[in-house]
């Protein structure tokens, strides 16, 4: 049985995520999220006692850079980007740590 | 009242030395220019793709090695989710389920002797931007140049009960990271931090209390008062009847005084997962064998070759290898001058004597050492008095000038000119009757007086033997005449 999406779970994950929804929203979001945990509730009928948990898809292993500058100032491109800049800088809403 | 124990783990993140940021080839310089050492890959955009850095690994498994962890050779990186601005991918790539390095230690020394300070683990992860307030507008501004530089943190086991045993530890880190040349761990300027976890408890209990983690600590100072603060607001609240509330928590050094960060809404929850960008890292035995074999030698090692060597007291020793740059100066010197003894002796009085007049760290101390070494070789000669040599030396430390065309233009060479010496000698004795009829009745310290007088009139240029000498067979003269 697949852990039940109550409005506090729902809550809890739009505060994680970062999202205001309606209560319309949140209805139909419950529900979506609920059948992803329903449909993820069917693998557990498969015996997986004895395999490792996988967490790369490929077998590479080690892949390095070495040590060297390669990236020169592109600060003009890379604020391009943003919705908002001052002084070579992104501007956010006030944040105090 | 109850007596109470503190007991205090620390997480120290490490700024790495790399010349690139840990996934991409954007420099760690510091001190640039906002945003200008920045690229796709460490501002978090879209489709960018993180590549690690060789050295990162390396300087990882280094620290690891020298602070005697286990090392995990197969390991990986996850992400840590969480929203904030200085966070651009809105994760930070880190290592929760199988850090680099484990199972640790560390020995300490303090005022109570030696103890051993566990170290729980260490893992890389990359730094995150940094955000300054605009006062104007009442926003902030956003800058990603230390967004991605390569971090360690050092987690401890709470094996701390004071203050001067969290200092102790950090110091031991500190030199121990520079020492490895694997982080120059300013404090300052951030490229070391330390988070303080800390709880109190009855003396004799067993259980832990309710811990508080402390943020925001910039100086080995704001460290010891934040200790201090925290240990005396939980015993109130302890003694009020009151809980401890385990919460991250601000120090603020000006107002000496901590508040609560974060508030329940924001309840640690990471979501962490095994980042699917970057592949596993294998570390062979050979990879930990090499990097064992090359091992700078450490502190203790240095201080007991220093006091073997050199026959320097422990005390001197102990000073002259607190910084690695600083004993390295000395023993350049001490090498090319052939008198490790004197060398120790100026490092020990002069050259501490003008870091402490200008209030500098060991680290910004520089100058070449032949210029130094060349000047302790005319003092052996007898060349420059020990007191001109000081002045040359506060030109050497402040500027590196060489000592030896320096003396000479400036003419603070000892000249041996017998005939003006001998009419110094008796001018000054002449000027000065009434020390000398102390000194012929017997007042032997009155010797001293004279020779610093005629030291004096040759403005140091004087060998003082030959001033002895000299003064001897004036005062001889006089007797008899």
């Amino acid at each position: 049985m697949a852990k039940q999406i109550d409005d506090e779970t729902m809550e809890n994950v739009c505060i994680l995520a970062k999202l205001s929804l309606t209560e319309e929203e949140k209805e139909k979001a419950k529900a979506d999220m609920q059948k992803m945990l329903d449909y993820v509730d069917k693998l557990d009928e498969l015996d997986t006692s004895g395999v490792e948990p996988m967490s790369h898809i490929f077998e590479d292993e080690n892949v390095f850079r070495e040590d060297v500058v390669t990236n020169g100032d592109n600060r003009e491109a890379m604020l391009a980007n943003a919705p908002k800049k001052k002084e070579g800088q992104y501007q956010v809403p006030k944040t105090i740590g | 009242m109850k007596q109470y124990e503190t007991v205090i783990g620390l997480e120290v993140h490490v700024e790495l030395a790399t010349k690139t940021k840990i996934f991409c080839g954007c420099s760690t310089e510091f001190g640039g220019a906002p945003n200008t050492h920045t690229c796709p890959v460490c501002t978090g955009m879209p489709g960018s793709l993180p590549v690690l850095n060789r050295r990162v690994v390396e300087f990882a498994i280094r620290a690891g090695v020298a602070c005697n962890c286990h090392i995990h050779q197969y390991c990986k990186f996850d992400r840590k989710n969480y929203f904030y601005p200085d966070n651009p991918q809105n994760y930070q790539i880190s290592q929760l389920y199988l850090p680099i390095c484990y199972d640790g230690a560390v020995e300490i020394e303090t005022s109570g002797g030696k103890k051993t300070v566990r170290i729980h683990e260490m893992h890389m992860e990359e730094d995150a931007g940094k955000l300054i307030h605009d006062e104007w507008e009442d926003s902030s501004l956003v800058d990603f140049n230390r967004s991605g530089v390569p971090l360690i943190e050092i987690v401890s086991e709470p094996d701390m009960r004071s203050a001067e045993e969290v200092i102790a530890y950090l110091e031991k880190l500190r030199c121990t990271m520079q020492y490895l040349e694997v982080s120059d761990c300013k404090l300052q300027e951030g490229s070391m931090r330390a988070d303080v976890n800390l709880s109190v408890r009855e003396v004799g209990s067993d259980v832990y209390g309710t811990r508080t983690e402390m943020k925001n600590l910039n100086s080995f100072k704001a460290i010891a008062r934040a200790i201090e603060g925290e240990r005396e607001r939980q015993i109130e609240l302890l003694e009020e009847g009151k809980k401890v509330v385990q919460e991250t928590r601000r120090w603020d050094d000006n107002k000496e005084a901590s508040h609560a960060m974060r508030s329940k809404e924001d309840a640690k929850d990471y979501r962490y997962f095994p980042d699917p960008d970057l592949p596993p890292i294998h570390i062979s035995d050979q990879w930990i064998r090499e990097i064992r074999e090359q091992l700078p030698e450490l502190r203790e090692a240095k201080r007991a070759r220093y006091q073997e060597e050199y026959g320097l007291p422990a005390y001197d020793a102990g000073i002259l290898t607190e910084s690695r740059h600083l004993s390295n100066l000395f023993e350049e010197t001490a090498v090319l001058s052939g008198n490790a003894k004197k060398t120790a002796n100026w490092f020990m009085v002069e050259v501490l004597r003008l870091m402490k007049e200008r209030g500098m760290e060991p680290d910004q101390v520089n100058f070449t050492p032949q210029h130094l070494a060349d000047l302790l070789s005319m003092m052996e000669k007898k060349e420059i008095s020990a007191q001109n040599a000081r002045k040359v030396f506060e030109k050497i430390f402040g500027e590196d000038i060489e000592p030896v065309s320096y003396i000479e233009e400036n003419g603070l060479k000892i000249v041996e000119d017998a005939g003006l010496l001998e009419t110094t000698v008796a001018r000054i004795v002449e000027d000065n009757p009434g020390p000398l009829s102390e000194l012929l009745g017997g007042k032997e310290k009155v010797m001293g007086f004279f020779v610093g007088q005629i030291m004096r009139q040759m403005k140091g240029k004087a060998n003082p033997d030959s001033v002895r000498a000299a003064l001897n067979k004036e005062i001889e003269k006089r007797r008899e005449g």
